[in-house]
């Protein structure tokens, strides 16, 4: 914890503003309420709907398990008892830090005593032919969940380009919705910067025995279309995969331009410490958006999760509050498709062996990256203690005996032991 | 609507009305009540809404499903009366139901 005196930490009458009402800048607001602030919080968020939680659009969602009320991270009423400001729909277009500023488009200014940024990220683009083309969407907020929503159902054909965790996702809502997809990957695999080998050859069997067809090596050319409305996705080699829907998942970039204005530190996303605070010990950024330290890794880098979105909102509303910082985690994501829960555990930074535990075949396996006898991260499919315990053991940082660690025979809480 | 109590671990009490049809994690994500602060969003993903419910409310909410089990067995400071809180549904006939939550979400 810095000296109360520094920067003016634990101030509970300060006056907070988050830009960013997402799930990481909803959080902040109800972590401070939590914390004993009773200064006033205006929060400012670009769309025009209460915090929401982004993972169910792609999943339960878009299958019609979740309706809109359940997303909302909070009911409107306690926006209001708790003395939370809404600018929703509000775009903040300018930060003064001289000032301790914050100036939105429609001209308001607001003053601070801190500043939590929590813009998150946005869809990456494909700058190709037709990609503006009605139809050609990303999965981003609820209003893209919306327009996707639209437009799956029975017989509807999906093109996604990009075999990530979304693009896998919303293929098996897709089907679940008694429609089909295909998949389009750059690159020889699916997942291949999220997942290792073993996994995405899983995933992509399991998918395809579930009528998901695969295109690998794409190279996407563009977009056909007719009267306006997207009708294809077209290849380099000229071959078009006909479809009434096409998703691009190609990643996501942080929204860092307002940040950067301003002045402070980016590097693929703004640059904090520990307690998710920048070089300007008045403000903070949070979630999608930050380039963080990962100290179990001994690196910084850009996490996009809602585990990651709620540590550091923690981390800022705590130093804001004058709490004792909350213990550090580890990162942790989580995917649902068909019947199959992905869970996984620490990054794969620097390991040299995997090593697969239970059984490939029968949908309940993780597998383990290690670096030397140390676990630094676990992909566990349909296996929560896999996943349990290798959270627990990639915490710890003493070595593990791989041996039984392959060894399906012994429990993990012994393995972990 | 079904009252339910949550105790922090300090032992602040938090008497909220839930809406059947929510589970009993929602109703305290949706009030703003510390400790359960339900990272996966009700997937059974992350143990992080543990709660111990009161003895004479075990019957009336339900079985654990294998999954809620193996996540409970590598929470921290799990009693037999520990509960995923994501995984139990509310009805009129929770209303009343206690739970305390743990030191591990203090």
């Amino acid at each position: 914890m810095r000296a109360l005196s520094e920067a003016g930490t634990g101030d509970l009458n300060s006056r907070v503003v988050i830009v960013g009402a997402g799930h990481a800048g909803g959080s902040a607001a109800a972590f401070l309420r939590q914390y004993g602030h009773v200064g006033p919080i205006v929060l400012i968020g670009d769309e025009p709907l209460l915090p929401y939680q982004r993972p169910p659009l792609s999943k339960a969602w878009l299958k019609g398990e979740a309706d809109a009320d359940s997303l909302q991270l909070k009911p409107s009423a306690w926006y209001e008892e708790a003395g939370v400001s809404l600018r929703l729909g509000g775009v903040a277009v300018s930060i003064n830090r001289g000032a301790k500023t914050v100036t939105l488009a429609s001209g308001e200014v607001i003053a601070y005593d801190y500043l939590i940024l929590a813009t998150g990220a946005r869809a990456r683009a494909l700058p190709l032919p037709g990609a503006d083309l009605a139809g050609v969407l990303a999965l981003r907020t609820a209003a893209d969940a919306e327009a996707l929503k639209g437009a799956l159902g029975p017989g509807k054909r999906l093109a996604v380009v990009g075999g990530g965790y979304v693009g896998l996702e919303a293929a098996a809502s897709a089907m679940a919705l008694g429609g089909h997809a295909t998949i389009l990957e750059r690159e020889p695999r699916v997942l291949a910067r999220v997942a290792c080998e073993t996994l995405s050859t899983f995933f992509q069997d399991y998918h395809g025995a579930r009528g998901v067809t695969f295109v690998l090596d794409a190279k996407v050319a563009g977009f056909d279309g007719q009267d306006g409305h997207v009708t294809g996705v077209r290849l380099a080699d000229g071959s078009v995969i006909a479809c009434d829907v096409a998703l691009v998942g190609v990643g996501a970039i942080p929204n860092e331009e307002l940040a950067r204005d301003a002045g402070l530190d980016c590097t693929n996303g703004v640059v904090v410490d520990l307690e998710a605070r920048t070089a300007d010990p008045f403000v903070f950024a949070i979630g999608d958006l930050t380039h963080r330290p990962l100290p179990t890794y001994e690196r910084q880098f850009r996490l996009e999760s809602v585990p990651n979105a709620l540590e550091q909102a923690k981390q800022a509303a705590a130093a804001i509050a004058g709490r004792p910082m909350p213990p550090h985690e580890i990162p942790w994501f989580w995917s649902d498709q068909y019947d199959l829960k992905l869970q996984i555990a620490g990054l794969p930074f620097d390991a040299d062996r995997q090593v697969v535990r239970g059984d490939v075949a029968a949908a309940r396996f993780a597998v383990f990256h290690l670096k030397g006898d140390l676990v630094q991260a676990v992909e566990a499919v349909n296996a929560p203690p896999e996943f349990m315990a290798g959270k627990q053991l990639i915490a710890r940082r003493t070595p593990v005996d791989i041996a039984r660690l392959m060894d399906p025979a012994i429990s993990m809480k012994d393995v972990a032991a | 609507m079904a009252k339910i109590t949550y105790i922090e671990h300090d032992g602040t009490d938090h008497l909220i009305d839930v809406k059947p049809g929510l589970t009993v994690m929602e109703g305290a994500v949706k009030n703003n009540v510390p400790g359960i602060d339900a990272d996966c969003g009700g997937a059974c993903a992350c143990a992080t809404c543990h709660v111990y419910v009161d003895e004479a409310w075990l019957s009336k909410t339900g079985d654990k499903s294998a999954m809620e089990e193996s996540m409970l067995d590598f929470a921290e400071n799990v009693e037999p009366n520990s509960r995923l809180s994501c995984q139990i549904k509310v009805s009129d006939a929770l209303d009343g139901l206690v739970v305390r939550l743990p030191e591990s979400q203090h």
